[in-house]
């Protein structure tokens, strides 16, 4: 589904990513561990299409497409979703309304019938109920007030509506107390399916304990330092990172 | 003295003869101001001494006064006698003569707000006699208004009709005197509305100069006077909505709003008059004066604005809070794009006790617009117990757009409570990749962001205006971003 070749990436012209190998198959899940500042983050906003980075070589391709060619708007469309880290406020904007839109846009995309109000709120409120939402969620403006729990659970929300092919999930589980990685985590494993593949930027082994992923990437210093299974993740849980730096200059 | 002031007329007289009998011809005066001018405004349409006088008493206080220059915007000078103080609506012969001969640019804006066929071609200004049924639906709303004891009509017919109150409360809340361009509307003005709710009335329905501007052509200068007696409750909405192309450059109206004990003023407007061209070549010059007095106990008036257009935008809608208990409201959005200036704001001033006002504006610059809010509130040592909110936004699209705030306060009561909140955010960057990485186009997410922040504004105004509104914003703010 997603095949990333040695993506190189700056930021302000200070190299950030240099030269990320990654293939994701479909219906797979996947962990991207590591330390801060080794560019994770960046990784994914690349991959959403962020205009602040400069793509220095590489190539990524989703569904056989030119994902870099696109611009964030069609990544989206074509089922890109990014699960931010920060989600950011928009006064006054309706959390609805722009949810709405944006699954819209997607079905238009797609060919699909916009859905109507009445279709729209069914469908929502539905899946507020399952992620242990309140109502007024819908009237508040977008994470406008929100706690960090509230506006992650609502990037899952966002997620769980809009129905991704690939989800990349950045930090959901940072800032979460036990419950609410619980449903972040519930709402994470409803999606999983044969034909959606799911990647999780995480510093912490906890998420996985909910969320068993399919494959553990270690990343450092601007690429994959390290690829295993879930394995990978308990034992950078136990021994850190330091030791793979190690084991590689070695 | 009332000798000398014997001989002034006279020669008055004597002039505007001369003057009168060439502009009965054309209809309209030729380029250039004196009192002659002013006389034969006041002559062809056949108004009162008093109001006579009163031009020109103004005109000449005028003559004194120099442009005001504290403004933060900039234009090369306005050659006063260059215009035509009278004239009448373009001829026929100039206007296009089917809607296939209109600049298909303006055709497609109103396509965009949703202007039905037969309308755009009115705003167009196409020689279409009788476009649509206007007689009719003026015929209903005057009686409507009529049994309900309102009077609702240009000014031109108020001060024939109702000269009383014309004498009584013209210029008592605007003095002629009071600055550069309302000396010069007091002194020229050539027609406006006018607007009477008797005590304890409420009136039946919202007025609006869309109805008016069917009957009577207005100018440049237009003069509103609106009086809510005892009790009476009244809502207004002021202007075009869509983008009406007019040849004119200056634009000074005035505006005047007069709420005594228990009345209710609401006043909205959508000013969107040509901004000029993306070059900023062109537009309208718009230099208002807009004040409200509370005048009685439990008084409220409340401005509610939305300036998209001009090529200048001066204009401050104010409040005199005279009235014990009487509250002022301003609600603001102003959108500066391209090369458009806005220099707006509001005065809240408290005599009264226990006077309350609300200040909530809005700007947005985007292009090389610069947007500025100038406000102040004012509370007299009279003012025991007043209390003011002010909340000043300032959203910048862009790179090459400035915004200012100048708030100024100014409080001789030891009891006053002021508090002003302020903030200045650039479309954020951050917002709107959130919007497009959930699919949503670029001008959808500016458009959404953009309503966000106007929406305390919006929720002040009337429904349909409110819809109005908004289509307008993103028309005005098209391509700004993306």
């Amino acid at each position: 589904m997603l095949k990333i070749s040695q993506l190189r990436a700056n930021v302000v012209g200070r190299n950030i990513l240099k030269g990320v190998d990654l293939e994701i198959g479909a219906g797979e899940v996947h962990a991207i561990m590591g330390p801060n500042g080794s560019g994770k983050s960046t990784l994914v906003q690349v991959l959403a299409g962020r205009e602040d980075y400069e793509i220095t070589g590489g190539s990524v391709s989703f569904d056989g497409a030119d994902l870099l060619a696109m611009p964030p708007e069609e990544r989206a469309r074509a089922g890109l979703f990014l699960g931010f880290q920060y989600p950011v406020e928009i006064p006054g904007v309706n959390n609805a309304y722009l949810l709405k839109a944006a699954l819209n846009a997607k079905r238009k995309a797609a060919g699909l019938a916009e859905v109507d109000a009445y279709e729209f709120l069914s469908l929502i409120k539905a899946k507020m109920k399952f992620m242990g939402m309140d109502e007024s969620f819908l009237s508040r403006g977008v994470n406008e007030g929100f706690s960090g729990g509230e506006k992650k659970r609502n990037e899952i929300l966002q997620m769980l509506v809009l129905e991704p092919r690939l989800a990349l999930l950045d930090e959901t589980d940072s800032g979460l107390d036990i419950d609410a990685l619980k449903v972040v985590a519930k709402g994470v494993n409803s999606l999983r399916a044969a034909e959606r593949s799911i990647v999780l930027v995480t510093h912490y082994q906890r998420l996985l304990d909910y969320v068993e992923p399919d494959r553990v990437h270690v990343f450092a210093d601007g690429r994959i330092l390290k690829s295993g299974d879930k394995t990978l993740a308990h034992e950078l849980e136990a021994r850190g990172y330091d030791w793979l730096r190690e084991e590689r200059v070695a | 003295m009332s000798s000398k002031a014997t001989d002034v007329e006279t020669l008055l007289s004597r002039k505007y003869q001369h003057g009168f009998v060439t502009d009965i011809e054309s209809d309209s005066l030729p380029p250039g101001l004196d009192e002659s001018v002013v006389t034969a405004i006041s002559r062809k349409k056949n108004e009162p001494q008093f109001l006579l006088d009163w031009r020109l008493k103004a005109f000449r206080h005028w003559l004194t006064l120099r442009e005001p220059t504290w403004a933060t915007v900039h234009h090369p000078p306005i050659d006063y006698q260059a215009i035509s103080y009278f004239s009448a609506p373009r001829p026929p012969t100039d206007a296009p003569k089917s809607i296939d001969e209109v600049d298909p640019k303006l055709l497609a804006t109103y396509e965009k707000l949703g202007i039905p066929l037969h309308e755009r071609a009115r705003l167009a200004g196409v020689a279409v006699d009788a476009v649509f049924d206007s007689v009719s639906v003026a015929t209903t709303f005057k009686d409507k208004l009529a049994k309900a004891g309102v009077i609702f009509c240009s000014f031109s017919d108020a001060v024939r009709d109702h000269p009383e109150l014309i004498e009584r409360y013209l210029g008592t809340v605007v003095p002629p005197a009071d600055n550069f361009f309302a000396a010069l509307n007091s002194a020229v003005f050539s027609d406006g509305s006018f607007v009477y709710v008797p005590a304890g009335v409420r009136c039946p329905m919202e007025l609006s100069t869309y109805f008016r501007i069917n009957a009577a052509k207005t100018g440049q200068f237009e003069r509103t006077l609106i009086i809510a007696a005892e009790g009476a409750t009244v809502s207004y909405l002021e202007g075009c909505t869509a983008p009406m192309r007019d040849e004119n450059q200056l634009h000074a109206a005035v505006v005047e709003l007069v709420a005594l004990d228990d009345a209710k003023i609401k006043y909205s407007t959508v000013q969107n008059w040509y901004p000029g061209d993306e070059n900023g070549v062109g537009g309208i010059y718009n230099f208002v004066t807009k004040r409200g007095e509370c005048r009685g106990r439990n008084a409220k008036i409340s401005w509610t604005q939305v300036e998209t257009g001009s090529a200048i935008t001066w204009k401050y809608p104010s409040c005199v809070l005279k009235g014990d208990g009487s509250v002022g409201e301003f609600y603001s959005v102003a959108v500066a794009n391209n090369y458009q200036q806005a220099d707006t704001g509001t005065k809240m001033i408290h005599i009264g006790r226990d006077t309350k006002s609300t200040i909530v504006s809005k700007g947005i610059s985007a292009g090389h617009a610069v947007n500025t809010y100038r406000g102040l509130v004012k509370v007299l040592p009279s003012a025991t117990g007043a209390r003011n909110f002010t909340q000043c936004d300032s959203l910048l699209m862009g790179s090459q757009c400035a915004a200012h705030t100048f708030p100024i306060v100014e409080v001789r009561n030891p009891d006053a409570t002021v508090e002003h909140e302020a903030s200045t955010s650039k479309i954020g960057e951050d917002q709107l990749f959130y919007c497009l990485q959930r699919g949503v186009s670029a001008e959808d997410a500016v458009n959404m962001i953009v309503s966000g922040f106007c929406k305390a504004v919006f929720k002040e105004l009337p429904m349909e205006f409110a819809v109005e509104a908004q289509n307008l914003l993103s028309v005005s703010l098209e391509g700004a971003v993306g």
